[in-house]
């Protein structure tokens, strides 16, 4: 692993909430690296930070302090229409609760990311079946996610994030809305992704979710309070 | 700027809830088809007035009598001194003036052998008809010689024509006027309603004969006046100015009547063309009024708009957050709210339209006035109604685009 560069490198990285006039520290201090290749689970109870990270590493979120790099680029140095194009060309999101457009079929809803691509990425409509393929959907892609059931309405998300060919892929509670057959199926089908070589990193509190990576880092109250690839870590603060 | 995702995602955005698009457009729609009847009857009465111009000639004076003081009551209009024809010879003699016409009118009672008709009679020279602009249709005008010799011939308007002649065979018949036999040579071109206004007399209604003729046969005239006539028409040169040349008339007149200074016209020296520009300008001035109280009606949508676009961007939050970590720029975003705006407004325009044409059609069959929807009307409205949509779009667009996206994908 350590033949590979980081494709995402976090250093110091700090963000504060302010509600109110209550200061809420939810990242304090956090560094670490990904590796291209890896799949990672980011563990941890509500509120330990692990979404506000993904935030961060999604660049959808700046943070407080600190810096950051997505393949090689610092963050801190891109502006919002950059960010845009990162996101689009770099990263795939799935989300929790899918967030496919309701009025839009499968096919539709994957070719979305492709129409707003800036660099030329060819046949868009080709490039969408392809995806909806992959995630064993080629049989529906005129099917609204109202007509789907939650598993698949979760690959037509995957799909969706794989139409740019993004480097990394990022889950948050990807089958928190899942039940268990079919948790067993997506989670399965990441690491189908990641063997072909897509950086995959999910976010769970379900320690059966991230047994399916090779390396969990656990989060609590905004600091990395373990992580398998640095056993280091833990004996060094747990003493 | 991904111009077909906006496009596309502004257009289902329309019709995916169709009543409430409609009543957002209602103001638009309302707003284009009153400016678009505002304007059309502004521009049918301009139209109109312009033909009436043209009718009358833009360089042509009208000598009448003025009003006379008797007893201290005004006796009103044509009740001055009258004019005969060496008044006509002399205004005649101006180095400006084209031509000259003494006109005696009168009422005329004409009776072919199929029809009886009341109309009115007009004595004038063989110079009548160039300085009226008067073109004959079917036959000929009466030539210097026969207006000299008092030659028993008519030549008659349209209107007067299809009523003596319902049968359609006019040129060379003999008809009877006031008694006296003379025959019809000649139709001329129609003219229309005259006296602005859009509601003056029939031009058309008439007949036109030589002036010796017309005052020893047939009306008479002012018996104490000797060869009397009752106006005198003054076709101007090209390129004189007219309200010199008003003037110079007026002068010349009260020279000839030795009115002293400081005395009282007993003429009038009338520029009718003038007359109507200046009645048009009023007519204008109300039309632009009323086209501008319609305008109102598109900002009052427009404001319509502006708010049914804001709780849009507040309904689609998520779908805007969405968007953005899938990687849409903020000018992507602004794009498809403002294409969704502008379509709103332009289907509003082009309904408002529709409904417009059709107050135009009703309004006309009502008030028989001319109408006018000239592509520029069109291209106003439309072009109205889309400005409508990008001025009130722009401010929901903007709010939209600038959402930050991690707290769009998290709102509910």
């Amino acid at each position: 692993m350590a033949a590979t560069r980081p494709i995402i490198s976090c250093r110091d990285l700090t963000r504060i909430y302010r509600m109110g006039d209550q200061e809420v520290r939810a990242l304090d201090g956090v560094t670490l690296d990904i590796h291209e290749g890896e799949f990672v689970a980011i563990m941890g109870p509500s509120g330990s930070g692990k979404s506000s990270l993904m935030n961060l590493i999604g660049a959808l979120d700046r943070p407080t302090s600190g810096e950051m790099w997505i393949n090689g680029r610092a963050l801190s140095e891109m502006n919002r229409d950059e960010l845009a194009d990162l996101r689009n060309e770099t990263l795939g999101f799935v989300f929790q609760q899918f967030n496919l457009l309701p009025r839009q079929d499968a096919f539709q809803n994957v070719r979305l990311p492709l129409r707003y691509a800036r660099k030329d990425v060819g046949d868009i409509d080709a490039r969408a079946r392809a995806c909806l393929e992959m995630v064993g959907l080629g049989s529906r892609m005129d099917h609204r996610p109202m007509q789907l059931s939650g598993g698949q309405q979760q690959r037509v998300a995957i799909a969706r994030a794989l139409a740019n060919r993004p480097r990394i892929l990022l889950a948050d509670e990807p089958t928190g809305a899942l039940d268990s057959k079919t948790t067993v199926e997506i989670m399965q089908l990441m690491q189908d992704l990641n063997r072909q070589g897509i950086t995959v990193v999910v976010i769970t509190h379900e320690a059966e979710v991230a047994s399916y990576a090779a390396r969990q880092i656990h989060f609590l109250d905004g600091k990395v309070e373990a992580d398998t690839a640095h056993p280091e870590l833990k004996r060094a603060r747990g003493g | 700027m991904k111009y077909g995702v906006a496009t596309s995602s502004a257009a289902e955005a329309l019709f995916s809830n169709p009543l409430r698009s409609l009543l957002t457009m209602l103001g638009i729609i309302i707003g284009v088809a009153s400016v678009m009847v505002m304007m059309s009857i502004g521009e049918g009465a301009k139209a109109a007035i312009e033909k009436q111009i043209s009718a009358v000639g833009t360089n042509v004076l009208t000598l009448q009598p003025g009003t006379m003081n008797r007893g201290g009551r005004n006796q009103g209009g044509g009740s001055g001194r009258p004019f005969n024809e060496t008044d006509v010879a002399a205004v005649a003699d101006l180095p400006f003036v084209e031509s000259a016409t003494g006109i005696l009118s009168g009422q005329a009672n004409a009776v072919s052998e199929e029809a009886n008709w009341v109309t009115n009679i007009q004595g004038g020279t063989a110079s009548f008809f160039e300085v009226n602009n008067w073109k004959v249709d079917e036959g000929r005008a009466f030539s210097e010689q026969e207006a000299q010799g008092g030659a028993a011939v008519v030549v008659v308007g349209k209107t007067a024509a299809k009523n003596l002649f319902p049968g359609g065979n006019i040129v060379g018949q003999r008809i009877r006027v006031n008694s006296v036999p003379v025959e019809v040579i000649g139709v001329l071109e129609s003219k229309g309603q005259g006296g602005g206004g859009g509601m003056g007399p029939d031009r058309d209604d008439t007949l036109v004969g030589p002036l010796s003729m017309v005052r020893n046969r047939i009306t008479g005239g002012n018996r104490w006046v000797s060869r009397h006539v009752s106006r005198i028409q003054i076709l101007v040169q090209d390129g004189y100015d007219v309200a010199e040349a008003q003037e110079e008339v007026s002068t010349m007149m009260r020279d000839r009547r030795r009115i002293e200074p400081g005395q009282p016209d007993n003429f009038m020296v009338v520029n009718f063309a003038d007359m109507i520009k200046q009645r048009a300008a009023v007519a204008e001035t109300m039309s632009t009024l009323l086209a501008f109280t319609a305008a109102v009606s598109l900002i009052v949508g427009g404001v319509g708009v502006m708010n049914i676009m804001l709780v849009s961007v507040t309904e689609r939050t998520r779908e805007i957050g969405l968007r953005m970590a899938i990687g849409a720029r903020g000018g992507d975003i602004l794009l498809q709210f403002l294409f969704e705006a502008i379509a709103l407004c332009t289907l509003g325009g082009v309904i408002g339209m529709a409904i417009g044409w059709l107050g135009v059609l009703g309004y006309a069959q009502l008030s028989q006035a001319p109408m006018v929807v000239s592509p520029i009307i069109v291209a106003t409205a439309l072009g109205a109604a889309a400005s409508v949509g990008l001025i009130f779009g722009f401010f929901p667009a903007r709010r939209a685009a600038q959402l930050d996206p991690i707290q769009a994908l998290r709102y509910d």
